[in-house]
């Protein structure tokens, strides 16, 4: 259980260093989310059941899910084709 | 990141010497939303712009040299080192500060320890003969602290009113503009609809998600849980409801009247109900309000009603947010 612990905070550090690494604001998003439910389990292995269920539900779902609708407002989600374009 | 370069040029040490050196700046390569030259050009501070009605098409030749010519002088880059090494300093120096203050905070668990008085041993020992929640974590903040937590359904609440006022079209006057712009925000046009897996997975999983939030909500006093957690899972039930089945299901039972009454009656209620609990109990009077046994579900006095309220409001405003970031009203 104790290496299971050190898995967990290890990758949390990991997630938090690579959404600031990573320039693709999809990408970021998504290791927000894995952050997010890194850090669910922790709260369980924590013994706070309630706020696993908050933050499954609110950190790793409606938070992101706004981040998403935001990145398709203000349109930087790139679709694949244009993308390759624009590195080539 | 793991991909090897084998050029110089475009290796991630040259770029830090050359951050370092003030040349370039990595924040603006490497940012994804290009603005446009014009808007690049507004952005830059004009304190010294004689003109006030100046527009942004407008050609200023004079100040844009004056600029080319202090981007290029030296004065600008030794600023910008200074900057960043300051910058770099600052973070150092906050991780400094904050790891100095937590090294002097007493050892994790010990007896001794502040937080370990007189209050905390009153909640573990009387909390369930006075609030009659087996849950002793809501019966302190639906009942101890239960001002608190209207506070924090306000801040939900207000936070959702200044999403209304930031994100809200309003197409209600019915001019060209705001029609336009009503067109401009609703991004469903262009993506599938009916998506046929999301449909039946939506199908499933909607039933479960909202059971499964209605039981949280309801046995906030027996089991962990409560209403925030079970609003936010109704929330993201709604949530996942309307991305499978579009607005124009959603919009049959939850509209913005709905959205309007629901959390007002759920605020005035808990503020109330918790008003007339408060006053009460600072007078020594004798409330009238049946604790029942702890353990059954109708127990626990006024917790189960105010977790409802709880809940109503956390999960309307989570949906008022996704709706009013995907097309700009409800």
């Amino acid at each position: 259980m104790r290496f299971f612990e050190m898995i967990l905070l290890l990758s949390l550090i990991v997630c938090a260093v690579s959404v600031g690494l990573t320039k693709d604001l999809l990408t970021s998003i998504v290791i927000f989310m894995s952050y997010s439910l890194i850090m669910c389990v922790i709260w369980v292995l924590l013994q706070s059941p309630d706020l696993a269920i908050t933050e499954a539900a609110v950190g790793a779902g409606v938070t992101s899910i706004l981040f998403f609708v935001t990145l398709k407002k203000i349109r930087a989600i790139r679709r694949e084709g244009r993308h390759e374009q624009d590195k080539g | 990141m793991s991909r090897i370069r084998d050029n110089y040029e475009n290796s991630r040490c040259l770029k830090i010497k050359k951050w370092i050196d003030g040349e370039v700046d990595l924040l603006a390569s490497g940012v994804e939303i290009e603005a446009p030259e014009e808007a690049k050009e507004a952005a830059l501070p004009e304190s010294d712009l004689p003109n006030p009605a100046w527009q942004p098409g407008m050609r200023r030749p004079k100040a844009a040299k004056r600029r080319r010519r202090n981007r290029d002088g030296r004065d600008i880059r030794y600023f910008r080192r200074i900057y960043q090494l300051m910058s770099v300093f600052l973070c150092l120096a906050i991780i400094f500060i904050l790891l100095w203050t937590v090294s002097y905070l007493p050892a994790f668990g010990n007896a001794g320890n502040p937080d370990n008085n007189e209050v905390s041993a009153r909640y573990i020992e009387s909390g369930l003969q006075e609030t009659g929640a087996v849950n002793i974590v809501t019966g302190m903040i639906l009942d101890y602290r239960a001002f608190d937590t209207f506070g924090e359904s306000c801040v939900l609440f207000i936070a959702s009113c200044c999403v209304l006022v930031l994100l809200r079209i309003d197409a209600a006057d019915g001019d060209a503009r705001a029609r336009k712009r009503l067109r401009e925000a609703d991004d469903r046009v262009f993506e599938p609809k009916n998506d046929v897996i999301l449909q039946r997975c939506a199908c499933v999983m909607v039933p479960l998600i909202m059971v499964f939030g209605i039981y949280i909500i309801l046995n906030g006093h027996l089991s962990p849980g409560g209403g925030f957690s079970g609003g936010a899972v109704l929330g993201s039930g709604l949530i996942l409801y309307l991305n499978a089945f579009g607005f124009k299901e959603t919009e049959r039972f939850f509209t913005e009247k709905v959205y309007r009454r629901v959390t007002l009656s759920a605020l005035t209620f808990y503020c109330l109900a918790k008003s007339y609990s408060f006053f009460t109990g600072a007078n020594h009077l004798h409330s009238g309000i049946p604790l029942g046994t702890p353990g059954a579900i109708l127990s626990s006095g006024l917790i189960l009603p105010l977790n409802i309220c709880v809940g109503l409001v956390v999960a309307c405003t989570m949906y008022a947010f996704y709706t009013l970031f995907r097309k700009g009203g409800m």
